[in-house]
């Protein structure tokens, strides 16, 4: 776990992944995603409106935003779970737009989901083979015959066992995944989707409703995916979590981009202030907003103390 | 007095009895849809009459031989299967048990209608198909068997038929939910889009699922017209409901229920309906007629879905944790 780690237990951040100013939309130097000109609208509500949007490669990319910014419409269209008004986007230089989400998956890409989908009647270990690529014993002719598929199944298992060691589920690997806690569920979810052996995954609010007890090994899994080389992108409202993670920020409002860049600076950067508070500063924000707030100032802070020592 | 011997012997001849095998045979169609892939199919008796009236019509019709008549019916059910699953297998589960009961239904009133006559029999059905399967039977002439279970040759041969016919399409789901196929379709049951995330198709393997069941609810059928007729009024939505008793009471998601759920459900219907007639006969039962007495057993049936649903919704083999219809 701590190979990810620095001296003091921060992270070590990747760094020199855009070309330019960092501005929405900047170019990287070597993105995995490339979209542009994407929208999506719900009747008359445009849900996403993005211009141009590169995702680096072998980094930890965060996409924040206040509620409704379209986030994980983002998340559906990149991944193919909905499809868009308009918009092209490539994945490792080949065009995906508007194939099926399986297909998507098998080129790579694999996601998880806000709500985690543990597949609840199945076994802990069901679930992780499930999420292995390739096998030859899930077509339906060779199902029937044992022989063809039975190898391949065993060193399935054993893939899935030692992710599972790692993910500290091994000793429930026999049990349903209903029986397991909301956080027990996320590392599952995360575990089967490394399954596939991706080049990115996407992780949608992967810290929600998990304890704190939880959250730093969370926290070390996602980083681990970074030094073995995978590229990351989450969707995230733990500020402090996005911090301490992120090497890349992406900060959407209202379906748009409207910042970028690395989380000391984009914290800072008046279009995220004005993206969760400005624009609205009028109305009534409720607790949620003030929450936002407060984090952001939180946020802040550390950067003070951080560069004091 | 009641004849006991008489009944217990009626009601046990039920354990190896034709339809018990049909009925057996349809609903583990029917398990493989709605316990193992979670597709509600409210029209297993339209798959069981295509089964039928393929066999019969591709025979009578046609004057086809035994295996080509088989593969006709399967065929049609096939067609059926895509018809429904193409446009509804994207939808939510309940939108395919809209469509698949209003296409059964839709099916036997194809049949009935006096237009097609010639070809369907209308409303009387067919009869007089069975001679190329009659000339199949390696068995000679004669009678055989003991206690309760005494048939000639013929009725021997549709016996064997229809349980070698069942345990085929046993061991065949058996093998497919001990696979990798068998885990992402289970995986389709628990989430649809956890199992596409993942790289599946889901629509095929939705597709392929709906297909499977289908056959054997056509190949069901066919074992369902070898001791009687083809009549079209035998395929009412409430066989479909049959069927899902008995698929309730063995356990939807697994091999052998619906087959021991289905030998139950003829045992005690048989035994239930010829008690409560002889019962009616020598005046126990003051307050029924010989007409309600015969309706009585259904009522039975109700309350015995009920029942198991209430107090053992996993039904008899079902594991208690891995209920397929209360999550």
């Amino acid at each position: 776990m701590s190979s990810s780690a620095g001296a003091k237990g921060a992270p070590i951040k990747s760094t020199g992944l855009h070309i330019g100013e960092p501005a929405p939309g900047v170019k990287k130097v070597d993105p995995i995603i490339v979209a542009d000109n994407i929208t999506r609208t719900f009747g008359g509500l445009t849900a996403v409106q993005v211009e141009h949007l590169e995702i680096p490669r072998g980094a930890i990319t965060a996409l924040i935003g206040p509620n409704g910014a379209g986030k994980t419409t983002l998340f559906n269209l990149l991944t193919g779970f909905d499809k868009p008004d308009t918009g092209e986007w490539t994945f490792d230089g080949q065009g995906i737009s508007g194939i099926p989400a399986f297909k998507v998956a098998r080129k790579g890409q694999v996601r998880t989901f806000q709500l985690t989908k543990a597949l609840s009647l199945l076994t802990v270990l069901d679930n992780m083979k499930l999420g292995a690529k390739g096998q030859r014993g899930e077509g339906l002719s060779r199902a029937l015959f044992p022989w063809i598929w039975r190898k391949q199944e065993a060193e399935i298992e054993a893939r899935a066992m030692d992710l599972l060691a790692r993910f500290k589920l091994d000793a429930k690997k026999d049990d349903y995944a209903a029986s397991l806690s909301g956080g027990q569920r996320k590392l599952l979810e995360m575990a089967r989707a490394l399954m596939s052996q991706p080049s990115l995954v996407m992780l949608d609010e992967p810290m929600a409703g998990v304890n704190p007890a939880l959250t730093q090994s969370l926290l070390d899994h996602i980083l681990n995916l970074k030094t073995e080389g995978m590229t990351v992108l989450f969707v995230e409202h733990d500020m402090h979590m996005v911090r301490h993670i992120a090497d890349w920020v992406v900060v959407m409002a209202e379906g748009r981009v409207v910042a970028e860049g690395d989380p000391h600076e984009v914290m800072a950067n008046p279009a995220v202030i004005d993206a969760y508070l400005g624009s609205h500063h009028d109305e009534d924000l409720g607790d949620l907003d003030t929450g936002v707030m407060t984090a952001i100032k939180e946020l802040a802070d550390d950067d003070a103390d951080e560069e004091k020592n | 007095m009641i004849d006991w011997i008489l009944l217990f012997s009626n009601a046990a001849q039920e354990i190896i009895s034709p339809t018990t095998a049909a009925y057996a045979l349809a609903a583990l169609g029917l398990a493989i849809h709605f316990g193992f892939t979670g597709l509600l199919n409210f029209g297993q008796a339209g798959f069981m009459m295509l089964g039928a009236y393929g066999f019969a019509i591709a025979t009578l019709t046609f004057g086809w031989p035994v295996w080509a008549a088989i593969l006709m019916g399967v065929g049609a059910s096939i067609v059926f299967a895509l018809i429904l699953g193409i446009p509804t297998l994207r939808l939510r589960a309940d939108y395919l048990a809209i469509v698949t009961i209003a296409a059964a239904e839709i099916i036997r009133l194809l049949f009935t209608t006096n237009t097609f006559e010639s070809v369907t029999g209308s409303a009387d059905g067919l009869q007089g198909y069975k001679g190329g399967f009659e000339a199949l039977n390696p068995i000679p002439p004669g009678t055989y068997g003991f206690g309760p279970w005494v048939y000639n040759e013929y009725d021997w041969w549709v016996r064997i038929f229809g349980w070698g016919l069942v345990a085929i399409a046993a061991f065949i789901t058996w093998r497919l939910f001990k696979s990798p196929w068998g885990r992402v379709i289970k995986g389709i049951r628990e989430d649809e889009d956890a199992v596409r995330a993942l790289g599946k198709n889901v629509y095929f393997y939705k597709m392929q699922s709906l297909v499977i069941g289908g056959v054997f609810g056509a190949l069901a059928g066919m074992i369902f017209i070898l001791p009687r007729a083809v009549v079209p009024s035998n395929y009412q939505t409430s066989l479909t409901f049959f069927i899902y008793a008995i698929l309730l009471l063995g356990g939807a998601a697994t091999v052998f229920g619906p087959i021991v759920g289905s030998v139950i459900f003829w045992v005690l219907l048989s035994f239930f309906s010829g008690f409560i007639a002889r019962a009616v006969e020598v005046g126990w039962l003051p307050f029924l007629s010989n007409v309600q007495a015969g309706q009585l057993r259904f009522i039975l049936v109700g309350i015995a879905i009920m029942l198991i649903v209430i107090y053992r919704p996993q039904g008899i083999f079902g594991n208690k944790k891995e209920l397929a219809f209360v999550k």
